[in-house]
Formats: structure tokens, sequence, C-alpha cells
């Protein structure tokens, strides 16, 4: 292993900021009561989490702080929007999410879907959109929630939800919407007011907080259970003592989120446009998967055709790159990304997918670096192709 | 991150004998394009029969790549024959051994050779119809999953889908893949009996008269006691109402007796005392 470490790999998690962390030190050894306490010392905390609920509030474009509920991580958020929601509704039965939702969302959907729940899974095409007019015929009488994410994770396609939300609440009113946004904060405006979006998950780690921490926006007047049933923390709807560090942290993160947006649309958007065709220029093989308008600034998937998406990524990591891939052979599991599956990805791609994502600390001569030895490694995988016929062809086709 | 040995490291890193062999003496492919991994196997035979030169092309992951580099250096120097002897354990073996999740690599380098050896022979090589595909995601034969549980003794589905990959995907022939198992494993516990002592059989056969036999017939009011086991012979008595019942000679031979056979062994006689 080489000591350089190129860290391309932001949409699984994100470096701590520095600014983040030295927000939250002192609330360990120093400032360590517990908010709920009566004396002063208590209090102090307690001013450090109602800022922190604050700084989130205007992150997400909240009306009112009292609307920002801390979690543990983005999956609880979603957990507890969707599992709420439907509790809360359980006359319901129909429940609506997408085809390519993260498994936090999906497997929810699927577990309710074994308690005999009708499930819509909205379809995407090639290019990983939705087609609204799908999700306008699949509203019922009977329809608790629909949970569509954001911007996808493995893509960085956006999702039209506050289009999505408006077409929902005009046919029925009563139906929540729930928007997993943890790929997309931090990468695009966000701004839950004027729409009718009614929950909102976020995940700290993905915002350089660190791991453990995140937050979900519930639109007053939302009728949501406890998650967590205890103290009357959370407006009781999480119990258990607040986080207080890992909140201050969130807190902290989403404030320079908002403030480093301008240079992330821009900035880390040009150096992602820079890989990307670069990539596509060097490599004969390589072929963008998914929109490349409509996508969070960060974010690229590109399939290397006709090799495998675990052996390039052993390769990238000897040179102390970190990409992360679609495909089976990564994940444990058997089966290659779902959400390239459902896009229609063929299969000489689907396998040797390969996800770069970027972030406000990504440097130019970083994307120099993996440009300059990408090909190489890319061309010695090739050789052991059993598809020599079929490269040839592409390569051919690429002069 | 998996934990592969060094070896595998080093085989994916630089593997040996990549390439094609130009008029080769045999081909043997396994895998797909759509299941994620595929493999080319060629080799060089010379009038002995022995190897004399094997390359390989793999689209796979790095113990796939390593798994085939690393079987095309066991081949050279073999005779057709030997080398028809390599198990997909040896395979994994020689790469220091191979995660769980990822034993389908050894199985594939495995499958490769068996078809270059059929290929060398002039068989037909392509699946025959009588193998009953069971995983249509993956393609995975009746036949394929017999050798593989036989040889590796995998007991259970999770040990099945790493070795074969089969049930990875939908999930709809898991309940076919249960049976193969369950089959193969009667069927094993049923060849061992033969080298059982008397203890061992008796507590066997009182197993199968606990679990199998007495909670039907008690469902009737009756009951079965063993009175002893000699060699093949089972000595039982009934009781309860099957004492008195007309049918009592059928009870012990179409259910009792036959209930024994297909658990433990068909050579089991019942005799009532």
């Amino acid at each position: 292993m080489t000591e350089k470490t190129i860290y391309l790999d932001n949409n699984a998690t994100t470096m701590v900021d520095p600014k983040v962390f030295e927000a939250m030190k002192p609330y360990f050894c120093e400032y360590y009561g517990n908010p709920s306490s009566m004396h002063r010392f208590g209090g102090q905390t307690a001013k450090a989490v109602a800022k922190a609920r604050e700084q989130v509030k205007n992150f997400l474009g909240a009306s009112d702080s009292k609307e920002i509920i801390f979690t543990a991580s983005g999956s609880e958020g979603d957990n507890m929007a969707i599992r709420g929601i439907i509790e809360a509704n359980k006359t319901k039965k129909h429940i609506i999410t997408t085809k390519v939702e993260h498994p936090a969302v999906l497997n929810v959907f699927k577990y309710f879907e074994k308690q005999g729940y009708d499930v819509t899974y909205l379809g995407v095409d090639s290019k990983g959109n939705i087609d609204l007019n799908e999700l306008k015929n699949a509203i019922t009488n009977d329809t608790a929630i629909v949970s569509m994410m954001y911007a996808n994770n493995e893509t960085g396609v956006i999702l039209p939800v506050e289009k999505a939300a408006k077409l929902v609440k005009q046919i029925n009113p009563k139906i929540k919407f729930h928007v997993d946004a943890v790929q997309a904060a931090g990468k695009i405006p966000i701004d839950v007011k004027n729409t009718d979006i009614d929950l909102m998950t976020i995940a700290g780690h993905k915002i350089h907080a660190p791991k453990g921490i995140g937050a979900l926006y519930v639109k007053t007047g939302t009728l949501l259970p406890a998650f967590v049933i205890g103290g009357h923390q959370e407006r009781g709807k999480r119990a258990g003592t607040e986080n207080v560090p890992y909140i201050v942290g969130l807190g902290e993160a989403c404030e320079l989120a908002q403030k480093s947006l301008s240079y992330e649309m821009s900035e880390v958007k040009r150096l992602r446009d820079k890989l990307e065709q670069g990539i596509i220029k060097s490599i004969y093989n390589a072929k963008i998967n998914g929109e490349t308008e409509n996508r969070v600034p960060n974010t690229t998937n590109i399939g290397f055709q006709y090799i495998e998406g675990e052996l390039i990524l052993l390769h990238l990591s000897d040179l102390g790159i970190c990409a992360s891939s679609g495909s089976a052979c990564t994940s444990g599991s058997l089966e290659p990304s779902h959400v390239l599956k459902s896009m229609g990805v063929p299969f000489e791609s689907l396998h040797g997918s390969i996800r770069f994502s970027l972030s406000r600390f990504t440097k130019e001569e970083e994307i120099d670096y993996v440009l300059k030895v990408l090909p190489e490694v890319i061309f010695k995988l090739n050789k052991i192709s059993p598809y020599q016929k079929e490269l040839k062809a592409l390569e051919e086709k690429h002069k | 991150m998996w934990d592969y040995t060094e070896k595998v490291m080093d085989h994916y890193k630089n593997p040996r004998n990549v390439g094609e062999i130009e008029n080769p003496s045999a081909i043997g492919e396994a895998g797909s394009l759509v299941c994620g991994d595929a493999l080319k196997l060629y080799l060089k035979i010379d009038d002995n029969g022995v190897i004399t030169d094997a390359k390989f092309q793999t689209f796979g992951c790095g113990s796939a790549v390593a798994s085939s580099s690393v079987l095309t250096e066991m081949l050279k120097g073999l005779t057709v024959e030997e080398a028809s002897k390599i198990t997909n354990q040896q395979i994994a073996d020689a790469l220091g051994g191979l995660p769980p999740q990822k034993m389908h690599c050894s199985v594939m380098g495995h499958e490769a050779l068996e078809d270059a050896i059929a290929n060398y022979k002039g068989e037909d090589t392509k699946t025959h119809c009588e193998d009953k595909i069971i995983c249509n995601c993956y393609h995975v034969t009746e036949k394929n999953l017999r050798e593989a549980i036989e040889e590796n003794n995998l007991t259970d589905l999770e040990e099945v889908m790493n070795y074969t990959k089969a049930g990875g995907a939908c999930g709809q022939c898991h309940v076919a893949i249960q049976k193969i198992i369950d089959e193969i494993k009667n069927q094993k516990e049923k060849i061992d009996i033969k080298n059982m002592s008397t203890t061992q059989l008796i507590l066997k056969v009182n197993n199968v008269i606990e679990k199998h036999i007495a909670p039907e017939l008690r469902k009737d009011g009756g009951d079965i006691e063993l009175i002893d086991v000699k060699e093949n012979k089972v000595f039982v008595s009934l009781k309860g109402m099957c004492k008195s019942c007309k049918f009592s000679s059928n009870t012990l031979k179409n259910f009792v007796e036959a209930s024994l056979k297909e658990h433990i062994s068909a050579d089991i006689e019942v005799v009532e005392v």
C-alpha cells in the first residue's frame, strides 16, 4: 500500500471537517452535563443542543426548530419516518416508493410488503429518472405514504421530489411525503419551506459530521408516534439522553455545508466533470451510467465494460485510490447494484461499474493523479478479460 | 474489504498465464457475463496426455482471477487423468484459502477444468437436457449443485450459495436447493450406519421412533416400544389401541418399517415381539 490516500468515496462517508471536530471537543470532558438537568452546568449543553437544532433548521429551511428530531443515522431517520407514518395511519394499506432507494428505505417497504401491504415501486428510465405520471397513476385512496430519495447514492441523479410532493398533495392532501435527502444534503440547495414535503431525513457523516448522528425533519402538524419510547427528549418522539457532542457536530456541519454550497456546485462540479471527461476520453471501454445534467455535483458512476468492479477497486486501492462499486462481488451479496439494474444498465457495464464521489476537500492534483494512473490499470485488466473481440470493437469505435 | 490471503493478492496483482493458446488441445468455459464472472481455460496437451501449457482469461473479481491463475500453475505437467482429480477445495487450498463467500470462484475454476477435459475427450460439453436447472438466475444445474454439496460437505443453504452462487439472487429456488441438501444428507447418514455400533444404531432407531413413528401412533391411541436391535433386525412391541387393531401388521410393515427404512437404511427389517 502506498502512503498516499486519494479519497473519492465521499458518498460512502466523509472526513469530519476539522472545524466540526473543534466545535465538538468541549462537549466530551468539559461540558458534559445532561441537557435535562436543572443546574446551570446541564443548561450549557441544553443551549448547545438548541443552537445545533437551529443550525439544522436553517440548513433545511424548516420554519421551526421544533420540526427537527435528532437521530443516530440516516437509516434511523428513514425508519422513524416511514414506520411512524404507517403506524399513525393504520387503516391505510398502500405505500409508494421507488426501485432505486437506499436499502434503509427499500427494505422497510419490503418488510411492510411481507406484512401484507400493497407496495408500488416506481421504476426509472435508463438515465435514472422517474416518471411523475407513473406516480400519479399509482396513488389511491388507500395510500398512506410516498417515500422518495432526493439524490441517488450510486449515480447522483436528482429526483423531482418537490414536484412529486406537490402532485401527491393535489390528489390527496392526507398522504404524507417523505424525502431521503441523505445524498443531496450539502451538495444541492435544500429548502423545505413552501414545499409539500412532510418529512426529510439527513445523515451527518455524509456532510463532514461524524458517523452516528442524523436528523429527521417533521413538518408541524404531522402526526408521528414515538420511535423510542421513554423520556421527553426530542419531544417524546425519540427518548434517550441527547448525544450532545455529535449533535453539536451536526449543527456545525450543516452551517458549514450551507456556506460551502456554491463551492460545491461550481468547483467540486468542475473537478468531477474533469475526472469524468478525462476518463471517457482516455479509456475506450468506459461509459457513464445515468443522467449527466440533473445530478449532484460530486458524483460520477462509470461502467468499465467487460471487466469486473471489485478487481478494479483492488487495483485502485493498491494505488491509494478509494472508490466504490455496484458490483456484486464487493457487496458481500451475489447481486449487482439494484439501482443500475433498475436503469437497465447492460451486464457488460453493470458488473464493472465504479462510483467516484468527491467532496469540498478533493484537490485538483488528486484528480490529475487518478487520470494519470487509471488508464494503465484498466488496460492491464482488459488483457485478462475473455471478451477480447468485444473490447477490440470498442477500441476501434473510440478512435 | 475482503480478508484475502497474501497468495490471493499476489495472484490477482500478477496473474500468471494470462491469454489464449494458439491451436489449443482443449478449451473449457464456465460462468457468463450475466452472472458476473466468466472463465475461459486453454490447455495444450501432448501425445502422452500431459498438459504442457495452460492459459486463462477471466471476467471476475480478485479471487476469481487468483483461482484461475493458480489453477493454470497447478495444471502444467499433470496428465489429463491427474488433472481430472483436482477439486475446487484444492484450488482454494493452493491460494491459502478463500473467504467463504468467495468459494464459488474456486468452483468456477473447477467447472472450467471439467469442461476443458470433456472438450479434450470429445464429450458433449454443453449442459445436458436432463441436467435440470435449479437456479435460473445463475444457471446452476442439479448436477452442479450435487457435485458441490458432496465434494465440499455443504450442509446449509448459505454454504451452497457461497460455493455455487445458486439461490443468491431472486431466491425462488431456495426450497429446491434445500431439498437437494436434505436428500444428500439423508443418503450420507444411511451409508454411515453400516459402520455403526449396535448402541449407535439403537440410539438412531429410537430417535426415529420417537420423532416420526410414535407421535403418529399416539394420535390414534396407540403406541410403540423398542425392545431390541440385532444387526439389521429391529424388535418392537405395539401398545395401546395398536395391540388390538386388526391392521397392526399393516401398520408395522407400511409405516413403522417404511419410516425406519426411509430415515436409516433400506436393509432394516422390523419384527414384532
